[in-house]
């Protein structure tokens, strides 16, 4: 399977300028234009991500973080959710970045075929970063009533992570 | 919303680690955490530029009409009042692609182009001189979507789980396909709901 993994993206790439060549389309031309517009959004993501890593980085490095998951513990607890795996939940929230550094960190305390190596796989795997997504969509189009749109992400996001949970823990 | 959970997460976080004695470790975080935003975006920006550049070869060569097309009764179906010519469709076809494969980076450029044309559809519905500050339906339901992410292999995942040493890095796959179906089930029955029974229109919040 991490065969299959690894030809995906040579595969898509293989298919995209192949397509383009019988399509008698200028592909160097068009992916100059297009690689140009991808600096662009890079440049528009920037102050995004530095906002929402410098916030993370102040609520992990202040202990606020730890002490909102020791209070959740109980609770969670209760549900079979190791509590080793709550601040991955929390940091997911703002960056996927963040969140990728626990993780590995899970991988190399408890190790990846752990079950709460399993079930962090399965989370970071189900769902987009809510925050991050939400910012960096809204202000490329200078929107700021987001209505809805956190209350639909949060519940999906919710159901995810309890599916993750379950499965992780029966396998 | 946005402003006042960052306001919060940065005036609670320096209040809390005053109290418990971390401004030493704080503010060494805050300034490192803003210097690897920049050196991560950096990194990135080559591989986000790299998928422009080949979305823009497939957007050129009628790719992505070709796969709106396979994609329509999809597209229809979650977004009936976006009419079938709308260049928003191709792009959000090819970032549910995009998503399903794992291409992480990809999904992105494809996401913002969408939202850009979803933002031109909206626009239509104002008054000249008047500003769109309010998502539109559309909008929303799109990012409720993509947060929700339908992943059908977590090509990141695996190669780290192999890398960390696992016997067998993608037996995940079936599972995790699991997880990320029914977060998106529940994205999508979340957004039927709301269409059914929530106030339609501009909303303010």
């Amino acid at each position: 399977m991490t065969t299959v993994s690894n030809f995906i993206i040579p595969a898509v790439i293989f298919l995209i300028v192949g397509f383009g060549f019988t399509a008698k389309d200028k592909c160097y031309e068009s992916f100059l234009d297009g690689a140009k517009e991808g600096l662009k959004i890079t440049v528009d993501i920037l102050p995004t991500m530095i906002g929402l890593l410098f916030g993370v980085g102040i609520l992990r490095a202040s202990g606020l973080l730890e002490l909102l998951c020791r209070m959740a513990l109980p609770l969670t607890g209760r549900l079979g959710v190791p509590g080793e795996l709550l601040p991955l939940f929390g940091v997911k929230l703002f960056s996927s970045s963040a969140a990728l550094g626990l993780l590995l960190d899970i991988y190399k305390e408890f190790g990846a075929d752990s079950t709460i190596g399993r079930i962090a796989s399965l989370v970071m795997s189900s769902t987009e970063t809510l925050f991050y997504t939400l910012s960096v969509y809204f202000l490329s189009v200078k929107v700021s009533k987001t209505r809805y749109t956190l209350a639909g992400a949060l519940l999906s996001i919710l159901a995810g992570t309890v599916a993750s949970v379950m499965i992780g823990n029966m396998m | 919303m946005l402003n006042k959970i960052w306001v919060i997460m940065i005036l609670l976080g320096i209040l809390y680690g005053g109290f418990t004695g971390r401004m030493e470790e704080l503010t060494a975080e805050a300034l490192n955490s803003a210097q690897s935003a920049v050196s991560l975006c950096i990194t990135t920006s080559g591989v986000l530029a790299m998928w422009m550049g080949l979305m823009r070869i497939a957007q050129n060569s009628g790719l992505i009409d070709k796969m709106t097309g396979a994609l329509s009764p999809v597209l229809t179906f979650l977004f009936p009042k976006l009419p079938k010519e709308h260049p928003a469709r191709g792009y959000i076809a090819m970032n549910i692609i995009a998503n399903m494969l794992g291409l992480g980076w990809a999904c992105t450029p494809a996401g913002l182009k969408g939202m850009e044309e979803l933002r031109k559809e909206a626009g239509k519905k104002l008054k000249p001189g008047e500003e769109l500050t309010t998502a539109s339906d559309e909008m929303c339901d799109f990012l409720i979507l993509n947060i929700s992410s339908l992943q059908l292999v977590p090509v990141n995942i695996i190669a780290y789980r192999s890398q960390y040493g696992s016997n067998n890095p993608a037996e995940i796959l079936a599972p995790a396909l699991a997880a990320t179906a029914i977060s998106t089930l529940v994205a999508i029955v979340f957004i039927l709901l709301r269409r059914t029974f929530g106030r339609t229109g501009r909303r303010e919040k």
